[in-house]
């Protein structure tokens, strides 16, 4: 196949970057995405130009290191993480637009890459059961409900790669936020710490300076990990409880 | 040291070494012994001493946050731009452990016995004894941290049988239980974060080890971001930096894996043990392709379901569906009836090697067997397939366009962990004081052959509950002296890190650094991969030291030292591959005998099994580096096995 | 983990981008209680004039003798105002916390699902916001008046349905109206906690629902008049 691909190329977050285009023969469609990149990087070092910077890892959609925008979509056209699509999702002769991630709480490092250190630091902030090595009980002590399992598992899927804030009108991080809230508060171990979890890590989120969230949903339509929407509904009722004097406070 | 006579022309032999930490006396106290002879650190002292981890992985994040939580001032690193990334977070099948909740006659002993078993016999039993023990704490304390294992509808947790053994032990949390226990131990260590104990340096790569006075007191990384060059100074240095299997350039694991952190503490004098144990997994989806970055594992545990076959007869092009059952060779359930599919990795990986050999082969270039779900979903229906699988046939799908729920799946062996790592003595220490390793990168537990789920048990082991209770036996006796960034061995340390950078940058050669990696992994899998000569270990030797020595001359990196430069980054990963490479060809080649995953076609049964030999192998090798262009000097540790009996391996 | 204390958990609570949307969602839910009464009252005019100013005549001696003549509508004028202030102040707080955090758009930007009625939230309010201004000078302060002047409501309302271009205006205006409450009332439902996967599509096509009864519900009397059915 022949594609050409217009990649944003910016040197570091200070200098101003563009598109440039790339076209490159030969592409086979058994080719994942990034390994097109990997051959036209190979052609750029050949030729002298310093190649493309891109973040990826595992090469198998579970680590999020990997994003770019494909076509003005998070992750491309097919709610999978960006190493996952593979060159057969494209027709020869294609020309394909790839961004980084926009948003002001992920500073671009270069090219492609950027800083998603504020995912930690909304975790940081609550985004655990507080319980010590060895002093946990025995595990079957608390039995927990399959459905609440389930769905805690179904949120604690989040690969933390952000492209829910990358597909975010509002740049908002309501839905990686929300999976975590929504994991812990499932369980029975999360309870304890549920009310002052959901603020903590909200305030953490504003502070961080992404959007708020107007349940627009384009986050959990590029989700690659099927984090679902009503987390962030989950979210939203977790919060008004914190809102409420409780009778245990 | 005293000249001595070369060994087969490649290594000399040095003093045997011996592990005095574990404690003498029944296997079972061992491990309590230990805890209770070893110094503690009183609480206010805590605050004082400063450990450095390398690695965010299972084994860096469980410790990161123990130790954080115990007190200790902790500097965790990790090349991803997330302590969460670390490759732990691609471990699908599951976790072991001892709980017996399935009351099918699992126990400490029999984890360590299949354990030990399956290691074929060349790891120490002290060690995997109190990685049994300890396995069912992590289970509660992973639970409690809120990991959502698959539970039954009576709200316990499900456990599932894994490859090598007869009982159902094995944790899981779908197809993702390493990312969700990642995602426990990270969360644990971002707790810790906020607590102002753990601070975490993100794109840091770890470039060099700084030993003053013989002790590991720090680390020399470079900020990948800016490209600074930066010394961290600490009482204690702990390594968890993951296996080395990308010397091999295709293998399961992640794009950034590396041997760098051990390798400089190698060069550095610690103690490189088996290098050559690889474990090659037989169910990996197979290469498509020269552009190929990296090879997919599907999850062993598709055994449990998955029936393995190829044609009966050589080059058969038929459609799979279309070959009637009699003419298809279901060769493990026919050759292992008591373990079937679920033989350990090594046999099945031999098996699907020897029937590609033969012919029998599928898919492009023959090398292929199917796994095929059929009867499966006959018997299970295939609702109950996808909800044991569905993510992993999603995976398949995407991967080769093909639908495993129509068609059999076709897979082939790929390197997938090693076994081989740094020595470490009982406490997790290596030989040099001050320097512990834990998880992958280490060689302790699962001798020449790891089985499936026990290494994520191994990682969490080390990390939440051994080194924890063994690191204040050497912490106890710090504050060391306080030492300049001045120090000679520190200044010494940061210049080699910047003499290579230049070096890269100024070589202005014609071929990208990729181009050596994916030539590296050729004679590597060709050479020493699923099968080893010594005709092909010599020329193996031969080639890679070729090859390094046009790396230097001919490589190309462009773009700067102080900024983003990926190039740069692989640049200094394969510098180090390409010795690490030549270290295992010799291991490989020195140990003439077949163990686990390393099998020597000189040492096989009659019936092409792999033939160990304890009369003069029963050992651990452990090398020491002699300079660069110098033989390396073997030492010896002699394994005993008191509680168990030295048997042939027989899956049959 | 910060903010454990109840008191400070409870003010830190408040601060948070959730609680804008609460604020938003709330008074979204007030207006559209209005709304609906409003669009039942307007509805009137097709029973005639005697039924509709008795309407509006009840409407301000409701709560005799408690209330004092027009109380009520006092008081629903207040709630409306604070309302109005609280929705437009927590949108503009959204708003720019929104372009804050992305100060540098895509070159290619392509929604999966996002429908015109969420992407244009913003500007459909202020749309509406105009239209209520103009609104109430029409038709409760009398100060524009179009087509003459009447004391009988139902006749200005006829008079000025009668002209085309007002038609138009209020047309143009109710599909605003409507866009901003299809993703307004499922906006609201998320917003409060309420909806779950199971149930989201069935919220969603409650909303399409709403906000179409309401636009043709709004629509029907000035058409009505346009086309002389009512005069
Ligand atoms: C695809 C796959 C599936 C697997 N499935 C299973 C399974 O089902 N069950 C099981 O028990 N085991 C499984 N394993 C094995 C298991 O996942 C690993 O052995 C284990 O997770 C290793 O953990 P670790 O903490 O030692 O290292 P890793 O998780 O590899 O972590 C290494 C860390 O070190 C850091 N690092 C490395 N080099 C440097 C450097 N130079 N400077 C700074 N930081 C550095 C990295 O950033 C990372 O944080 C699987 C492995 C793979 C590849
Ligand atoms: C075709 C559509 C509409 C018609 C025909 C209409 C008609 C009227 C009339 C006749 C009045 C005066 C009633 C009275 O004073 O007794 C009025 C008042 C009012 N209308 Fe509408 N209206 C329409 C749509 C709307 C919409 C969409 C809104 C809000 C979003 C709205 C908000 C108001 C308000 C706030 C008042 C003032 C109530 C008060 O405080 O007295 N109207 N409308
Ligand atoms: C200047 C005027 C207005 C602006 C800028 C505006 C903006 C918005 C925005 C951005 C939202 C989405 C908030 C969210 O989903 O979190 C919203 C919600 C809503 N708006 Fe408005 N609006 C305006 C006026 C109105 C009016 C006049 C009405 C009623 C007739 C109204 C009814 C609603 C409703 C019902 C919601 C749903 C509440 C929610 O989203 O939770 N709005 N508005
Ligand atoms: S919620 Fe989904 S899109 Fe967002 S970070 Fe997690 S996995 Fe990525
Ligand atoms: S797209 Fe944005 S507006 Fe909310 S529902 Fe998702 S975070
Ligand atoms: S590289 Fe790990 S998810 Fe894509």
């Amino acid at each position: 196949m022949r594609i050409t691909v217009r990649i944003w190329r910016q040197k570091n977050v200070e200098t101003p970057g563009k598109l440039v285009s790339y076209t490159r023969d030969g592409v086979e469609p058994d080719m994942s995405f990034l390994e097109m990149l990997d051959v036209l990087n190979e052609d750029l070092i050949a030729a002298g130009n310093e190649p493309i910077a891109f973040d990826s890892d595992c090469r198998e959609g579970i680590c999020g290191m990997c994003g770019v925008m494909i076509n003005g979509v998070a992750h491309g056209p097919q709610r999978i993480a960006t190493c996952q699509l593979h060159m057969r999702s494209f027709s020869d002769g294609d020309t394909i637009t790839v961004e980084p991630w926009r948003a002001d709480p992920f500073p671009i490092v270069k090219d492609l890459v950027v800083d998603r250190s504020a995912f930690d630091r909304i975790i940081s902030s609550g985004g655990y059961v507080s319980v010590n090595t060895g002093a946990a009980p025995e595990a079957h002590a608390t039995p927990v409900a399959k459905t609440n399992a389930d769905r805690a598992f179904e949120a604690a899927a989040c690969i933390g790669c952000g492209a829910c804030v990358a597909a975010c009108p509002n740049a908002s991080a309501m839905l990686f936020t929300a999976a975590k809230v929504t994991h812990l508060g499932e369980l029975p171990q999360g309870q304890p710490e549920r009310a002052a979890r959901v603020v903590s890590m909200l305030d953490t989120h504003d502070a961080e300076g992404f959007g708020g969230c107007t349940n627009i949903g384009e986050c959990a339509a590029v989700c690659p990990a099927g984090v679902p929407l009503d987390t962030i509904s989950q979210l939203n009722a977790d919060l008004l409880g914190a809102f409420i004097p409780n009778r245990r406070d | 040291m005293t000249e001595q006579t070369l060994v087969d022309g490649l290594y000399r032999e040095g003093p045997s070494i011996r592990d005095t930490k574990a404690p003498d006396g029944p296997l079972d106290r061992q491990w309590s012994e230990r805890k209770f002879g070893a110094h503690l650190v009183s609480p206010t002292n805590r605050r004082k001493l400063t450990v450095i981890i390398i690695g965010t992985g299972l084994a860096g994040a469980s410790a990161g946050a123990t130790l954080g939580e115990a007190g200790y001032q902790v500097t965790s690193f990790c090349y991803q731009d997330s302590p969460r990334r670390a490759h732990s977070i691609a471990a699908q099948g599951g976790i072991n452990a001892s709980k017996n909740y399935r009351n099918d006659g699992d126990s400490d002993y029999r984890l360590f016995y299949d354990t030990i078993k399956g290691g074929d016999f060349r790891s120490r039993e002290s060690n995997v004894y109190r990685l049994a023990q300890i396995s069912g704490s992590i289970i509660d304390q992973c639970v409690a941290q809120g990991v959502p294992f698959a539970r039954e509808y009576g709200g316990l947790l499900d456990n599932r049988s894994f490859g090598g053994v007869q009982v159902s032990r094995t944790f899981y949390a779908r197809g993702q239980t390493g990312q969700q226990l990642l995602l426990g131990a990270y969360q644990a260590l971002e707790r810790q974060v906020a607590a102002g104990t753990v601070t975490t340096h993100t794109r840091h790569e770890m470039l060099e080890l700084v030993v003053i006075d013989g002790r590991a007191r720090g680390v020399i990384v470079r900020n990948m971001v800016t490209g600074q060059i930066e010394t961290h100074l600490a009482d204690a240095v702990v390594l968890a930096s993951g296996g080395y299997s990308n010397v091999f350039n295709l293998s399961t694991n992640a794009m950034g894996c590396n041997a760098t952190a051990i390798w400089r503490a190698h060069r550095k004098g610690a103690l490189f043990a088996n290098p050559c144990y690889t474990q090659i997994h037989p169910t990996c989806i197979p290469v498509s392709g020269d552009h190929q970055s990296k090879l997919t594992l599907m999850s062993e545990s598709l055994r449990n379901d998955g029936r393995i076959w190829v044609p009966k007869t050589a080059a058969d092009q038929r459609d799979p569906r279309q070959i009637p059952e009699d003419e298809r060779d279901y060769y493990l359930e026919r050759t292992y009836p008591a373990f079937g599919n679920l033989v350990p990795r090594d046999i099945a990986s031999r098996a699907a090697k020897k029937v590609c050999d033969e012919g029998r082969g599928v898919g492009p270039g023959g090398l292929g067997v199917y796994l095929d779900f059929a009867d499966a979903i006959s018997r299970l229906g295939k609702e109950t397939v996808t909800a044991r699988y569905g993510n992993l046939f999603d995976m398949y799908e995407r991967i080769t366009g093909e639908d495993p729920y129509q068609v059999p799946m076709r897979i082939y062996p790929a390197v997938h962990y090693t076994m081989g790592g740094l020595w470490v003595d009982y406490d997790l220490q290596s030989n040099l004081p001050g320097l512990f390793v834990v998880g992958e990168a280490n060689f302790s537990d699962h001798g020449a052959n790891r089985l499936g789920a026990s290494a994520l048990m191994q990682g969490l082991a080390d990390g939440y509950f051994v080194l924890p209770n063994t690191i204040n036996d050497y912490l106890a006796s710090s504050p060391h002296d306080p030492i300049g960034a001045d120090h000679p061995a520190v200044v010494e340390a940061a210049t080699t890190v910047r003499d290579r950078i230049t070096t890269f940058l100024s070589a202005q050669g014609a071929r990208s650094v990729d181009s050596f990696h994916k030539e590296l992994g050729h004679i590597m899998w060709e050479y020493c991969g699923m099968e080893r000569t010594e005709a092909g270990l010599r020329h193996a030797i031969d080639e890679i030291r070729r090859l390094r020595g046009s790396y230097w001359a001919d490589v190309r990196v462009l773009g700067e030292a102080e900024e983003l430069n990926q190039s740069l980054e692989k640049a200094g990963r394969v510098a180090d591959f390409l010795e690490l490479a030549e270290l295992m060809c010799i291991d490989a080649l020195h140990r003439r005998e077949s163990c686990g995953g390393h099998f020597r076609a000189e040492s096989q049964t009659p019936d092409g099994e792999a033939q160990r030999d304890d009369e003069n192998f029963a050992y651990v090798a452990a090398w020491e580096w002699a300079g660069a262009d110098s033989a390396p000097t073997l030492r010896k540790e002699a394994l005993r096995f008191e509680w168990v009996e030295l048997k042939q391996r027989s899956y049959t | 983990m910060t903010a454990t204390a109840p008191l400070v958990r409870r003010r830190a609570a408040r601060r948070t981008s959730v609680a804008l949307k609460v604020v938003m969602a709330t008074t979204g839910v007030l207006f559209l209680l209005f709304v609906l009464a409003h669009m039942y009252g307007n509805l009137k005019v097709f029973s005639g004039q005697e039924a509709f100013d008795g309407y509006a005549h009840h409407l301000r001696v409701l709560g005799d003798p408690v209330l004092p003549y027009s109380g009520f509508l006092w008081i629903l004028r207040i709630v409306l105002i604070v309302a109005v202030v609280s929705h437009v102040w927590a949108a503009a707080r959204l708003w720019r916390r929104a372009n804050h955090a992305r100060s540098t758009p895509y070159t290619t930007f392509r929604p999966v699902q996002a429908t015109w009625s969420s992407r244009t939230m913003r500007w459909g309010g202020l749309t509406i916001l105009l239209f209520v201004i103009f609104h109430l000078l029409q038709f409760t302060t009398v100060t524009i008046e179009v087509g003459g002047s009447f004391d009988s409501p139902y006749e200005r309302l006829v008079a000025a349905f009668s002209v085309w271009y007002i038609v138009v205006v209020y047309a143009l205006a109710m599909l605003a109206l409507g866009m901003h409450l299809r993703h307004g009332i499922w906006s609201s439902v998320q917003t409060l906690g309420w909806s779950t996967r199971q149930h989201e599509p069935a919220i969603k096509r409650t909303a399409l629902a709403i906000a179409a009864i309401i636009v043709v519900g709004f629509l029907l009397p000035p058409f009505a008049i346009l086309f002389g059915m009512v005069s």
